[in-house]
């Protein structure tokens, strides 16, 4: 007999399966694409900060040979706002309100023609006060921003549980900080892009960029007011997302209005300086935290009050506040929380979802002040985390529900293989000595959600190939890959019998998005049920063909064996085959829909909110040069709570660039935004960290085998990033004895606060004044 | 709009004529007249290296390139590698590697590689990170695409 030998791709490092396309030069984004007889499109934006719109003149712009359309909010009465607070018209007509506002837009022959015509419209501002400060903002009296909130406030956030009084009362030990965490964005090596056609029905074909194609569908159906059955999305490969491409933005809505005009498919691709100035941002936030707890390490409570820089409109960066208050809440046992957020419009640039959403500031000031506390109790780093880190079948104040949790196994693994201990108290008592360079080591730990729910189709063909049709797209992160692998491990079938379809909103079946670290867990559930789903159909054929009882067949290697001793007994194609031209002829296509098994949260923001929660502990060690203030990240120790690894080679890829792009946070980039103005929109001035840069980095994993995970996974694609500036302070400030409160730890801001003359983040609320 | 140039270059091995503009970049001329869409536009001002391409065998930013001194002389983009045996080896240690993640720079990062084998044979990691200093990858934190290139070096040498 033939034995079938079982063979699993779970665990193992398979290579993306789209990397060989790109490696060679053959994948083509959205800019290298081109539709017949498209035109190009550009945006004018508003040469001022805040200010009305006297008068547009368009009339030279037209009479340009080359250009066939050119708009502004005149042409298209009753935009329906874009947004999270339906604040933002794609096109402003009386007033900017900053510096990326588009005020008209032009189709031409060429990008230079559109160009050049840009130059020619003319436009009369009368400039009304800049306000450029959150708290200006809420100033009796101050300027209106956006009319739709005369307050400035886009969004508050209440949160508490227990008694924030009588934890103070029970404490032995308060300290009281201020943070100020400032703009970073998210650099996607491709720029932003779209092309937007109809076709002679009127129906709407976007090429786009975006990671929730099934949300945008619906918004430009209601901003185009069409069905949305007419409106197809299909994306090209993606040069990036890291959260940039979560909202719908104004240029996406203007390609539209163009091609409509035009009754031309029209592309519009940013140049990298409008994508710095015109793309989403990590959101800003200034922070006060109290914190307390006993002489014997355990936590009482909590008082966290934050303001966030809207900008102008309201995208993602101002629900930022609801993956924040977990980590207040949730990420140590905390018995007394309370938890205030404004979130106030002004005029700069507004925030965006960028990986980890609200979690690198929260984490930031929680664990700046777990040393310090630790620190006032006499308690090492490490005993006073462990102390306070959660449990298995811990249920949170709120409302959390933590099934598997590896928290204390990241905190032991990554203080062990680091040799946390015995550094940190080196280090630290080399602070005095002399020397030039100083070392010093740090550590830090997240907690983070995922949910939303995720459709899959999934079809056999007559040679047992497989087209697996998801929701879920592909942003570069290797999802496409791991429901590949996870469909295989089903269905006994090697990587090369599955194509993945998952870039058609026509085909594929719904999803709400690529986001919140959430596919691998939601779209490997969803597409392991379709191939249950299909096994079960198979073996039950297989069953009926050959008088062997279901129970006792599986597929392995793609043939149907039986299941004990794993001797084939049919070829899986030949066994489809003989389906499809049966009597009662039958096709493998099944479909699943899965909704994870958690709530939404109440109005108090309690509520079992994700199905899994991932955990990690990142260590990090640096070198202080204490003439320079240079910080040299020279190691990375990550012990990451990840359910379980279904890729390796894939999830050490979002480690490792998470912990980069962490690095970046805490050491060197900075958008500079003065007075509204974005000062440094180029590679030139954004330091991004570059190869000689990296720390040398050792990752654990930590397998949980979460009961609800696919094959046991959690997500994992913003958890490293979260760690890297909370841990960096705490290394600092084990070099150097000084503690640094507000990011990025840039040379000048590091000297500053070594010689004592930075000054030290202070705010508080009007409110608590 | 400035006056169009004639010019003749060896483009992958191919004799190739084409009429630019006096100002235009080499990346514009290879994207937008000559169809080859390896070469990535990811800044335009030389910072990033998603436009690298070998222009007589030297690594060199084509948006920083005006298409008109291309006359003349050698240029290879992604696309002419196809047949190269140590672009494919790289290109598979890449993939192997896991160096790829949204692959937008990886085409500049190949011909960056190629061209650091090319001039050092067995490359120590930290030449490799010097070499690659003007790509940004902002995926994949660098570390996988350096331990592809390692490898690549190290198949050859086998």
């Amino acid at each position: 007999m033939t034995v079938i030998e079982r063979a699993t791709l779970i665990g193992k490092r398979v290579p993306k399966m789209d990397a060989p396309e790109k490696a060679s030069g053959k994948t083509r984004y959205i800019h290298d694409i081109d539709v017949s007889g498209q035109l190009w499109g550009k945006i004018l934006r508003s040469a001022r900060v805040h200010a009305r719109i006297r008068r547009i003149d368009t009339s030279r712009a037209k009479a340009l040979p080359g250009v066939h359309v050119v708009l502004t909010a005149a042409d298209v009465p009753d935009q329906r706002p874009i947004g999270v607070n339906k604040d933002h018209p794609a096109l402003k007509g009386d007033k900017v309100r900053c510096v990326r506002d588009e005020i008209a837009a032009v189709a031409a022959d060429t990008e230079a023609i559109a160009q050049a015509a840009l130059a020619l419209i003319e436009v009369e501002y009368e400039d009304l006060p800049v306000i450029a400060d959150p708290e200006a903002a809420l100033a009796p009296g101050a300027p209106v921003i956006n009319e739709k909130h005369a307050d400035n406030v886009a969004m508050r956030f209440d949160y508490a549980h227990g008694d924030v009084a009588q934890g103070e009362a029970e404490s032995d030990v308060v300290v009281e900080d201020s943070f100020k965490l400032h703009y970073v964005t998210h650099c996607c090596m491709g720029v932003s892009g779209v092309i937007a056609e109809f076709d002679a029905s009127g129906n709407l074909l976007l090429h786009s960029n975006t990671q929730v194609p099934f949300l945008h569908k619906r918004e430009f159906a209601e901003i185009l007011g069409i069905d949305p059955g007419r409106i197809r999305i299909v994306q090209p490969p993606i040069g990036g997302g890291f959260g940039s491409k979560l909202d719908i933005y104004p240029f996406e809505i203007i390609a539209v209005y163009l091609a409509r005009a035009a009754r031309r498919p029209v592309k519009l691709v940013y140049t990298r300086e409008e994508e710095f100035l015109a793309s989403p941002t990590r959101q800003p936030v200034i922070l006060r935290l109290r914190s307390g707890c006993r002489k014997d390490g355990s936590l009482t409570f909590r008082s966290v009050e934050t303001l966030h820089d809207n900008g102008a409109y309201t995208s993602w960066g101002a629900t930022t506040p609801f993956v924040m208050m977990q980590t207040f809440s949730s990420l140590y046992r905390v018995p007394h929380c309370k938890y205030h957020t404004t979130v106030a419009y002004t005029n700069n640039p507004y925030a965006g979802s960028f990986r980890g959403y609200g979690n690198l500031q929260a984490t930031f000031a929680v664990e700046s002040h777990m040393d310090k506390l630790a620190e006032a109790v006499g308690m090492d780093p490490l005993a006073f985390r462990l102390r306070n880190a959660q449990d298995p079948g811990e249920v949170t104040g709120q409302g959390m529900t933590f099934k598997s949790c590896g928290f204390k196994d990241c905190l032991r693994s990554a203080a062990e293989r680091s040799g946390f201990l015995a550094r940190h108290a080196e280090y630290r008592a080399a602070q005095g000595a002399g020397g030039r360079v100083k070392r010093g080591i740090g550590i830090a730990s997240m907690l983070h959600v995922g949910g939303g729910a995720c459709g899959t189709i999934l079809k056999l063909d007559d040679f047992a190939h497989v087209t697996l049709m998801t929701g879920a797209s592909e942003i570069g992160q290797g999802s496409e890959t791991v429901l590949a692998q996870l469909v295989c491990e089903e269905l006994g079938l090697p990587l090369s019998a599955v194509t993945v379809v998952n870039n058609d909103t026509d085909i594929t079946p719904w999803d709400v998005g690529v986001h919140a670290s959430r596919t691998t867990f939601i779209a490997g559930n969803s597409a392991i049920g379709a191939a249950r789903k299909a096994k079960a159909k198979i073996l039950a054929a297989a069953a009926k063909k050959t008088g062997v009882p279901e129970g006792e067949l599986d597929l392995v290697g793609g043939f149907v064996v039986r299941a004990a001793s794993g001797e084939a007994i049919v070829e899986l194609a030949k066994l489809l085959r003989g389906l499809h031209f049966s009597d009662k002829a039958e096709l493998v296509m099944t479909t699943h829909y899965y909704e994870p098994p958690s709530v939404h949260q109440d109005k108090g923001f309690k509520g079992d909110v994700s199905a899994a929660y991932a955990w990690a502990t990142q260590v990090v060690e640096v070198e202080v040069d204490l003439d320079t203030g240079i910080v040299k990240m020279t190691k990375v120790t990550g012990a990451h709570d990840v359910g379980r690894v279904i890729n390796r080679l894939g999830i050490e890829g979002q480690i490792e660039g998470g912990v980069v792009m962490g690095q970046g946070y805490a050491l060197t980039e900075n958008l500079v935004i003065e007075d509204g103005r974005v000062k440094n929109p180029s590679f030139r001035d954004y330091k991004l960290v570059t190869a000689p840069e990296i720390p040398e980095m050792d990752l654990a994993f930590i397998e949980t085998m979460d009961g609800e995970g696919p094959q046991g996974a959690k997500g994992v694609g913003e958890a490293p990033a979260i760690c890297i500036a909370a841990a960096t302070a705490n290394a600092i400030c084990n070099a150097t004895g000084v503690r640094i409160y507000e990011l990025p730890f840039t040379p000048e801001k590091v000297y500053r606060a070594l010689k004592g003359v930075a000054p030290k983040v202070a705010w508080r609320t009007r409110a608590a004044a | 709009m400035s006056r169009s140039v004639e010019i003749e270059f060896r483009l992958n091995g191919v004799v190739r004529r084409a009429a630019v503009r006096a100002d235009m970049s080499a990346l514009a001329m290879l994207r937008d007249v000559l169809g080859l869409t390896g070469t990535k536009y990811g800044c335009g001002e030389g910072e990033c290296g998603a436009c690298t391409i070998l222009v007589d065998g030297a690594s060199l930013n084509a948006c920083l390139l005006f298409a008109v001194d291309c006359d003349g002389r050698e240029v290879t983009t992604i696309e002419g590698l196809a047949n190269d045996p140590a672009a494919q080896r790289l290109q598979r240690a890449f993939a192997e590697h896991g160096a790829v993640q949204c692959g937008f720079c990886t085409p500049g990062m190949v011909l960056q590689a190629g061209r650091i084998l090319a001039r050092a044979g067995q490359p120590d990691r930290a030449t490799i990170q010097r070499g690659l200093e003007g790509n940004l990858c902002r995926c994949t934190g660098y570390k996988k695409i350096i331990d592809a290139v390692e490898a690549a070096a190290k198949e050859r040498a086998a």
